[in-house]
């Protein structure tokens, strides 16, 4: 009864695609946007990437270890440690490894993020998404892509200064099941600068709770620049190192993994990052010049 | 032998629709619709009877035709079209009808599909992506029409419990943009100005209406069980979808959105209900892997429905808007099944 569209209905479709390069569906209607299933649109990321360079470049001076051990394709779940009152440490992490090996990544954060307008939205557009297990999943194993998360959460950049480095408590391990039912590695990523970008002084719970956000810091950057300090981050050197990818010998795909087993892989792993950190700070004499 | 059935809300867009993609097959001996209203659709061969909204009478119907499967289309899913009251009524109340009808001792029935809406999902900021079938929605619904679909899944999931002899098929459809089909997103498409929330562009799945029908006409034929989302493949951001439409976004503040919408809604400049509220910040995004997996092809992705839809509007403007003309002549419909003088075709 409905009748099929005609080839040269298709044909005419085709024509009307105003813009290469972006991705037809199987019926080739045509898009005017690139921006994906997840929100990304590398367009947008493209801009932004050139915003972020000099700050990249010139400000925290990131250099890296360890950058070939992330694969060029395939899916893995990068983890880091996460720290700053605006996590400093995220957009380095994606700037870098999109700009050396040249494909995307997701960064996994909190839902809070979606609620917030425009940031929400620009946050999505430059490749941030939502942190539920089911989308790590359809990322890591049905897309094969790179997605960052920070199994500290939230207890991680709203930690005082006088905690610095020190790895909060890895969540309840989600990020090893997801990556054992995925069946990718786990690359751990070790960062060293972003406590100092931005320290949280002291936190004021009781706003926090009144404007209904995570948490609410007072920083040095604050208290030393006023109101650019909300924003403006301290020149602190970026130093960040990859980790050997931990791999899991079990079957993926499965619905439930045993619980003392994820426990132990990802305190495991939290050690060694733990044991990183430490060993870089001993290498490392100026917070400003690494 | 051929199959007997009776389908719910025949005079609503998609019971129509439905009858008539039915009606071709000689596999299905009898169609019977029920419905409130004069069906909007010419059919050739569906019998057609009146009945109030609550099916009271479907039990003795279902006794009375025998039926062997009931395809449940009349469930509303847009609350600007009837009140509050009435989308219990018809929901609810009707579906708990049809389903009472279906179970009585000695009922034909065994295949029961019902038509749901992934507004049983709701939208979130905590939603996944994609909404699985086996996914539990974020919070309490709190729209009427998100309220009363929960309530039906419920009743359709006891009905399904008791009676495991009996298919019960449940699709969940996406918004549906389509060529023919009114819907507050298409009305506010095809106006030179769309609601949007600013700050916000969510993502957004649709379905084209020949993809409803062909999926409720495939787990017909093929008598499948189970619940499974109906969707175009893809998501498309809301402004790229006014861009494509052509129409203005006219951003509604982040806070007190709907009493800054309601002088806008009254003025007729915008369709806004509840049950958009939440979609036009968080957008809503549902997996089709499992219905995939049944056989089933959709022919168009979200891209695609929104292309068709855009299409039909533009050779409307162009033509003026298509006559609907078909009208509903008892007496005539009746000369056709029921004359001895009319000649039909022998049922096999």
């Amino acid at each position: 009864m409905a009748p099929t569209r005609t080839a040269l209905q298709l044909e005419h479709r085709a024509a009307l695609v105003p813009l290469p390069g972006i991705e037809q569906g199987m019926d080739r209607a045509p898009r005017l946007q690139d921006v994906d299933e997840w929100g990304r649109s590398e367009r947008a990321r493209k801009i932004a990437r050139r915003l972020y360079s000099p700050i990249y470049k010139n400000w925290f001076r990131v250099t890296w270890e360890g950058l070939e051990k992330i694969p060029e394709k395939g899916g893995a779940l990068l983890v880091c440690n996460h720290a700053a009152a605006i996590p400093s440490d995220a957009p380095v992490i994606m700037h870098g490894i999109e700009e050396e090996l040249g494909r995307p990544v997701y960064g996994m954060a909190d839902f809070f993020f979606r609620t917030v307008p425009w940031v929400g939205t620009l946050w999505s557009r430059t490749g941030g998404v939502p942190a539920h297990p089911d989308n790590a999943l359809r990322l890591l194993h049905d897309q094969g892509q790179l997605a960052l998360v920070f199994p500290e959460g939230t207890k991680g950049p709203s930690k005082t200064y006088k905690d610095k480095y020190q790895l909060r408590r890895f969540g309840r391990g989600g990020f090893v099941e997801i990556a054992m039912r995925a069946g990718v590695p786990v690359i751990p990523i070790v960062c060293i600068g972003a406590e100092e970008s931005m320290p949280i002084v002291f936190r004021l719970p009781s706003i926090a709770k009144a404007l209904g956000v995570p948490y609410m810091p007072v920083t040095a950057n604050m208290l030393m620049l006023g109101p650019l300090g909300i924003v403006g981050y301290f020149p602190s050197k970026f130093k960040l190192r990859v980790l050997d990818p931990v791999t899991f010998d079990v079957p993926s795909g499965q619905e439930r993994y045993s619980k003392s087993r994820i426990m132990d892989e990802a305190e495991g792993i939290r050690a060694h990052m733990q044991e990183t950190i430490y060993e870089m700070l001993r290498e490392r004499r100026s917070v400003w010049f690494g | 032998v051929g199959r007997r059935v009776l389908i719910t809300g025949l005079d609503t867009f998609w019971g129509g629709r439905m009858a008539l993609a039915l009606e071709s097959d000689p596999e299905f001996e009898m169609i019977l619709g029920m419905a409130t209203r004069d069906p909007s659709v010419a059919l050739e061969r569906t019998d057609f009877v009146h009945a109030d909204q609550t099916y009271s009478i479907v039990s003795r119907i279902v006794r009375a035709t025998r039926p062997d499967t009931i395809v449940h289309t009349f469930l509303v899913t847009d609350s600007t079209k009837v009140s509050g009251r009435a989308l219990h009524e018809i929901n609810v109340i009707g579906t708990m009808n049809m389903l009472a009808a279906a179970g009585q001792a000695g009922s034909p029935v065994r295949q029961v599909v019902v038509k749901s809406s992934t507004l049983v999902y709701g939208a979130s900021s905590t939603d996944p992506a994609w909404f699985s079938e086996e996914a539990t929605r974020a919070g309490r619904p709190s729209t009427r029409v998100e309220r009363s679909l929960v309530e039906v899944e419920e009743l359709v999931r006891d009905f399904a419990e008791d009676n495991p002899s009996t298919v019960v098929s449940l699709l969940r459809f996406a918004n549906v943009l389509g060529t023919d089909i009114v819907t507050p997103i298409s009305t506010n498409l095809s106006h030179p100005f769309c609601p949007s929330i600013a700050g916000f562009d969510p993502l957004l799945q649709f379905v084209e209406e020949d993809d409803v029908v062909r999926a409720l006409e495939h787990v017909t034929r093929r008598r499948i069980p189970g619940i499974y989302n109906v969707a175009g493949s893809g998501k498309l951001p809301w402004s790229e979808i006014a861009d494509l439409c052509g129409t203005r976004l006219l951003p509604l503040p982040p806070v007190s959105t709907a009493i800054a919408a309601a002088p806008l809604i009254r003025a007729r400049l915008i369709e806004f209900p509840p049950e958009i509220r939440a979609l036009l910040r968080f957008g809503r995004g549902v997996d089709t892997s499992r219905i995939a997996s049944t056989g089933f092809e959709h022919r168009y992705t979200t891209a695609g429905a929104v292309d068709s839809f855009i299409r039909a509007v533009r050779l409307r403007r162009s033509v003026g808007r298509a006559p609907a003309s078909y009208t509903y002549e008892h007496e005539v419909e009746q000369f056709f099944r029921r004359s001895p003088s009319a000649i039909r075709p022998v049922q096999s």
